[in-house]
Parts: structure tokens; sequence; C-alpha cells
């Protein structure tokens, strides 16, 4: 059994915050960088080369990335064994996600209901999911998310007769009804499986995946190679503007499904792929 | 080809530009987005006035992250410009020259600019840090409680942006992607 403060979880979704704002993990920067010797455009070129400019000025200057620094997505992968004291753990990681916004001067995206549209000024309430997993250590995961691209990702109830070809559809259809509204170069995150919430939640959890890793299942693993370069081949371009490079990764996560369903989730992130993890 | 223009837009200037063109803004614009144009067109709808004139004006859909001390602004690129297609047409037949965003319009939009000799911009998109740097100063005008989606009054200096939409009609979006895709 291990105790921990809910002060430390606040201590650390703050400065993860900050952290996911101002500097991309390298995968990305490594994403970034083969796309600017792909790109054949030369709008396209000149595009990934602000984008590459503008990291360096997000980090050196502490101007975040983007100035919709997101709505807090946080995945709490929380050990079996660990016993928290010293208040709520749920306010504990809001308190964290307000001073992170507050005081690392990101802006406050979030409104207190979606057709009264208040601003609670804080960024928060958080979008939080928790996991139990076993063990006695808690795995953070901060992912801000940007809503030009969330806006324009989708939930396809597919049928089982649709097969893999309807999931690949599904995922061209949704990269093609992005096009520019999504800032390209993104990152496709896809679940496939489960029922109607499961597989969205798999298709976010798939954006905070290590963009140079894929998935363990080898027919998946054929499916992300195969959805990037199709998706590579639709012409978008970065800022939709034309070229090579329309997505810089395709990472797909998949769970066990009904008999009667083949539900498909597109979630789908711009080229700011943000996410900051720690574990405790 | 690259073009150095000023705001407000000279109606004449706005009408040469043709989609394509990469342009340096300099001069002042206005910031606007989701809530404060719901709120222009209310008080349109009320016969009430705007905050500021429409007239060769351009708008900037963005809302800043706040900016920390000394520097004008925070982050500052784009939002999805779509959002804003509901109240673009009554504002550019008020004479708004030039709205800056990113993605795609509705053909209502694309009329009223065709009606009116205006020009959509597009500016790069999550490159929020970079172009706050062309931005050298900031005002709020109006609409103060809305946070971030405030209009505020913008000075800009080489404003750098791309012509997607211009007042013939013509969409980079759609002509663009054509020569990359196979």
């Amino acid at each position: 059994m291990k105790t921990i403060n809910v002060s430390e979880i606040t201590k650390n979704i703050k400065e993860m915050c900050i952290e996911a704002n101002h500097f991309l993990t390298d995968d990305m920067k490594c994403r970034l960088d083969e796309a600017v010797t792909k790109e054949e455009s030369p709008l396209g070129k000149q595009i990934l080369g602000q984008l590459q400019e503008n990291l360096e000025i997000a980090g050196n200057d502490m101007i975040p990335i983007c100035q919709d620094t997101g709505m807090a997505v946080i995945f709490a992968e929380i050990g079996q064994d660990v016993h928290f004291e010293g208040g709520s753990l749920e306010d504990a990681i809001n308190e964290g996600v307000r001073q992170g916004y507050v005081d690392g001067f990101l802006r406050k995206s979030v409104v207190n209901d979606p057709i009264i549209r208040e601003n609670t000024k804080d960024n928060t309430p958080a979008v939080i999911h928790y996991e139990m997993v076993p063990g006695d250590s808690v795995k953070l995961t901060i992912a801000p998310k940007g809503f030009g691209s969330e806006n324009m990702s989708r939930v396809f109830m597919l049928k089982p007769a649709d097969g893999i070809e309807g999931v690949k559809d599904a995922i061209l259809t949704a990269v093609k009804d992005a096009g520019p509204n999504a800032c390209p170069p993104m990152v496709v995150g896809v679940g496939i499986g489960g029922t109607f919430e499961k597989c969205a939640l798999l298709s976010k959890k798939a954006l905070t995946r290590n963009t140079n890793e894929h998935s363990d299942i080898p027919y998946v693993k054929e499916l992300e190679i195969e959805m990037l370069d199709k998706i590579n081949k639709l012409g978008i371009g970065p800022g939709g503007l034309g070229g090579r490079v329309t997505a810089l990764a395709v990472n797909i996560n998949t769970y066990p499904t009904h008999i009667a369903g083949l539900p498909v989730a597109i979630n789908i992130c711009c080229h700011v792929n943000r996410h900051a993890v720690r574990i405790l | 080809m690259d073009k150095h223009i000023s705001a407000p837009l000279d109606p004449k200037v706005a009408k040469e530009l043709r989609a394509g063109d990469y342009v340096y803004l300099s001069g002042t614009i206005y910031t606007a987005r989701d809530a404060a144009h719901k709120r222009m067109y209310e008080a349109l709808q009320n016969n009430e006035k705007l905050p500021m004139e429409m007239e060769n004006n351009v708008i900037y859909y963005m809302g800043p992250s706040p900016a920390r001390e000394g520097r004008p602004i925070g982050s500052a690129g784009p939002t999805t410009a779509s959002r804003m297609d509901k109240y673009a047409p009554s504002l550019l037949d008020l004479g708004l020259k030039g709205m800056i965003g990113k993605g795609k319009r509705l053909d209502t939009v694309k009329e009223a600019m065709i009606r009116n000799g205006a020009v959509y911009f597009a500016a790069v998109g999550g490159a929020g840090a970079i172009i706050s740097k062309s931005i050298i100063a900031s005002e709020v005008i109006a609409y103060d409680d809305l946070g971030t989606e405030a209009i505020r009054k913008l000075t800009v200096e080489n404003f750098p942006m791309i012509v997607v939409m211009d007042s013939e009609g013509n969409n980079l979006y759609e002509t663009a992607i054509k020569q990359y895709c196979n």
C-alpha cells in the first residue's frame, strides 16, 4: 500500500498543463522533421518550416504552441494499492488544472454549460478518465485538446459485414471532411470495437501513444501504415493548402466488441498533438 | 506572389488579390470569434450600433492566450472560420473587406464576398507563437466580459497570411488539393 497526498497530484497536474502546452514530445518533433523532407509542395514546405520555428519560439519564449490551449483531458491510471489522503482526488486534479491555466498564462476555453456558455475563467473542469490497474503507482497523462480538430472527429457505428474496408472508408471520410479545418498535418487516433463510448475513448487514448511505435497486433500495425499512406495521398497537405503530408501518424487501438457491431471512432488531432506523462 | 498590403483594406487592392497570393498585412485589424459574432449579430437585429465600423475593415477570427508581462499578446493563431459562417454575410454586406481564419467556408459566405469585393485569408493554424510576433499592440474595445472572446483592436506588422478565397470566388483549398491528390 502506498499513500499519496492529493497535493502531489495538484502540483504535478499544474506543471504538466504548462509543459504540454509549450513543448511537444520528441517523437512529434521527429514526425515534423520527416514531414519537411517528404513534402513536395513549396507552400507546404514553407508552412512546415513555420511550424518548426513556432515550436522553437514556444519553448524559448514560453508562448503556448497554439492559442487554443485546449480542454484538459486527463487519463489517471490508479494502482489498486494506492491510498489517497488530504482530500478529494477529483478536486485535486481540477485544482492542478486551475493553477496551471491561470499561473501558466494559458487560455481559458471552457464554458460552464453547453447551452448557457459562461466561461469558467480557469479552464476547469477537466475531462478525467480513471482506470484501476494493479500495483501501487499512479500514471497521469494530460492531453490538452484543441477544438479545431476535436470538432472534426467522428463516430461510425458500422455493421460487422462492413469489415476492415468499412473501417478504412470511415477513416478516410473523417480526414477528408476535416480537411483544412483540423490544422493539418494531423495525427489520427482511431478506436475500433467496444461500444459507442468505448471506441471514442480508445481513439482519444490512441492519440497519446508514442508515434515511434505501432500496435502490437500485426493486422492493426499494417492498417496504421496503410492508412497513413492513403491519407497522405488525399492531397490536403500542410494547412490544407495542398501537399503530400496530410497526416503525421495514424494510431489505432482496438477492443473486443458485440456480435452485432463494429464501432469505429476517429479522433482527429492537429500537428500540436500535446501530452505529458508522469508516474507517481 | 508575395504582396505587402495594409489594413483597413483599400477596396481596389482587395479586388486585385488572388487565391494563392502570399500576403503580409500591416495596420489595424479587429479580433472576433464565436461569442462576439453572436453579440454583433444580435446587435444588428436590434438595430443597435456595432463596436467598430465594418467598412473596409478586417476581422481576425482569433482568441489569444493571455499575454505575459511586457508583451502585447499571448499565442495568437487563427480559429476555424466556418463557425462564423452564419454571421459573416451580414458583416460583409456592411462593408467588411477581409476575414482571417482557417478552414472551409459556406457558399453563402462566398456569395457575400463576391457581392462585396471581400477576401478570405488563412493564417497558419497551430502557429500561434510565431504569429504573435507580428502583433505589436492589442487593446480590448468591446465585450470585455467574454475574456479571450472579447473584441480586440490589433496593430499588426507584416502579419503572414495566404489568400484562400478571393473576390471572384476562386478557392485555393479546392484547387491546391487537386495538384497533390493521387
